[in-house]
């Protein structure tokens, strides 16, 4: 099932690409699309970035470790720390918080 | 990314040059697929799904959220489909780079698997398109050969260390996502809508299954894109880096 999700989802990546440059322009080009196709990122990582802290396995909401790595991540990418910086920061502060 | 293009000298851009650049930016990017990797592994996947998900779907912001999705016990078809949500903003990236790059057959059909938002970055604003497919090809083959490698080193050290959480790496996904998305919060309309998103996201999480709830989130691009057609909205003609500081 993995793996079908991931050859799947690999596939559609794909074909998206392509089509971006293969459809003729006119076709998507349409404000309202590309105004919600640039949107669509920033809902998604938003709310992958909501789920990912604060969400549990049994579908509740809790704030713990997982939420300080966040605001570390915040204070990093404010001094404009590069990306791998900020990942491994955030690891870091989780891996500290869970020891005390 | 600021677009720096205004303020330039007339003289375009030398090939070296742009080559250079497009290798600072493969290394720099290539490297986060350490990243990629470790998560990969942490959120159950094995090394060889993790290193297939870079070499077949190689567009980094889907493939963290697929395997963010299957960490927090979503199915692998909402991990797809969010994966595919996010790969949209690819097809808009081709849109814009077609007539500049101006690839045909199987040029196009090998070019296309390169479209990803650096590669986007290091072509669109160039003055040729001898110049473009310079940028273009270097940042997305340096980064493909890179992203790869490197996913294969943190899937492996992923699994040599044992229980991921003592490391902090499930803290690590939302730090990742935060990054991916830091650079898009330049307008308020785009602030607006992720602090929207997430609490329509969190707002359904009790009552949906995992997985769900970022999928339903991107009801509010969708709404945010249709009701702000009439309103002096930025400039949907902005590129990478828009207008705004």
């Amino acid at each position: 099932m993995t793996w079908a999700a991931i050859v799947v989802g690999a596939l559609g990546c794909y074909l998206l690409k392509l089509s971006g440059l293969a459809v003729p322009p006119r076709v998507l080009d349409h404000p309202v699309v590309s105004r919600v196709a640039d949107l669509i990122p920033v809902a998604l990582l938003a709310a992958l970035v909501a789920v990912q802290v604060v969400a549990t396995d049994d579908q509740g909401l809790t704030l713990d470790a997982r939420a300080l790595a966040l605001g570390a991540a915040v204070v990093l990418l404010l001094l404009r720390a590069p990306f791998l910086l900020v990942v491994f920061g955030a690891a870091l502060v989780a891996a500290l918080a869970r020891l005390l | 990314m600021n677009d720096a293009a205004p303020a330039d000298p007339v003289v375009p851009a030398g090939r070296r040059e742009i080559v250079r650049d497009s290798l600072g930016v493969g290394v720099a990017t290539g490297a986060y697929g350490v990243s990629f990797g470790a998560v990969a592994v942490a959120s159950g996947l094995d090394v060889l799904q993790a290193c297939a998900l870079s070499l077949l779907m190689f567009t980094g912001a889907s493939q963290f959220a697929m395997v963010g999705v299957l960490a927090s016990g979503g199915t692998p078809s909402a991990g797809a489909a969010t994966a595919l949500l996010l790969g949209t903003r690819n097809t808009l990236y081709g849109l814009r780079l077609a007539p500049l790059l101006g690839y045909r057959g199987w040029h196009r059909v090998g070019a296309a698997h390169l479209l990803i938002d650096e590669s986007t970055a290091m072509s669109v604003s160039r003055p040729t398109r001898e110049a473009a497919r310079t940028g273009f090809l270097w940042t997305g083959g340096s980064i493909f050969v890179l992203w790869n490698l490197a996913t294969l080193a943190g899937a492996i050290a992923g699994e040599a260390i044992g229980d991921p959480r003592d490391y902090g790496v499930d803290a690590a996904v939302g730090a990742a996502f935060l990054a991916l998305l830091w650079p898009r919060l330049d307008r308020p309309l785009h602030r607006v809508v992720a602090v929207l998103a997430a609490a329509v996201a969190l707002g359904v999480v009790p009552f949906t299954a995992a997985g769900v709830p970022v999928l339903v989130a991107a009801g509010v691009a969708l709404l945010a894109g249709v009701l702000t057609r009439r309103s002096p909205a930025p400039r949907s003609g902005a590129g990478p880096g828009g207008a705004t500081p």
